[in-house]
């Protein structure tokens, strides 16, 4: 899967994009948030606050149950700011 | 009519396009949004807009057909820059074309409360204390409630 990152998540993490393979027993949106924010520090640091952070899979904005899938573009970003 | 880009658009020629050749359109309404000098009692001397490239384009199409589908609109479009701006230089231009005032008027009015909320853009502004994200206004969240009952 991909996932790509943006505006102060981007910056907090120190990437824009990674390609990674579904890790195992991740079945939804909540499953892989928790899993970045136990892969280190850094992660757990920038997703300290979900209340702040959105996410959008293969480009729709989805909630925490929303299912994942090998392949799946998984895009995690804060509350958007523009117009 | 969809476009997401760097450089700067400019409103006299858009508008008398958006309505070239198409004599049933009997109004244009627009929105254009500007870079203010302040943000958060700050002196902002530039901003910088972040997108996400695929979606943003995505999400401006659905909400511009959403528009389409609640009014009666001839044409329409939705231009949006990214990249660094300057206090005064334009970030968005939403025009609606109509036969008729009252659904260009709202319909120029539900796209931009729309697009706030939904479209993935994200504000950094350079202020004297450095620079810093912009954050989410709650008035904008009710600004784009007020179309959800209809």
């Amino acid at each position: 899967m991909k996932i790509l990152y943006f505006a102060w998540l981007r910056a907090r993490i120190g990437c824009a994009e990674e390609e990674l393979p579904l890790p195992s027993g991740i079945r939804d949106v909540a499953d892989l948030l928790a899993w970045l924010q136990a892969r280190s520090p850094r992660y757990a640091e920038a997703l300290r606050d979900l209340s702040v952070v959105r996410v959008a899979v293969n480009q729709d904005y989805v909630g925490r149950k929303h299912p994942l899938h090998e392949g799946d573009e998984v895009a995690i970003f804060p509350p958007v700011t523009g117009g | 009519m969809i476009r997401v880009q760097r450089e700067d658009f400019d409103i006299g020629v858009e508008l008398q396009r958006l309505a070239d050749g198409n004599h049933r359109i009997g109004g244009i309404a627009s929105f254009v949004g500007l870079v203010r000098d302040m943000g958060g009692g700050d002196r902002v001397s530039a901003l910088t807009l972040e997108h996400y490239p695929g979606m943003t384009e995505k999400k401006l199409a659905e909400i511009e057909l959403e528009a389409h589908r609640r009014w009666p609109l001839d044409a329409s479009l939705i231009i949006h820059r990214y990249g660094r701006l300057e206090p005064g230089d334009r970030i968005v231009l939403v025009a609606t074309a109509s036969p008729h005032r009252e659904a260009a008027l709202a319909a120029c009015h539900f796209l931009i409360d729309w697009l706030k909320t939904d479209a993935p853009f994200w504000k950094s502004e350079e202020t004297p204390e450095g620079e810093r994200w912009v954050e989410t206004r709650h008035e904008d969240d009710t600004a784009r409630g007020r179309w959800e009952k209809r």
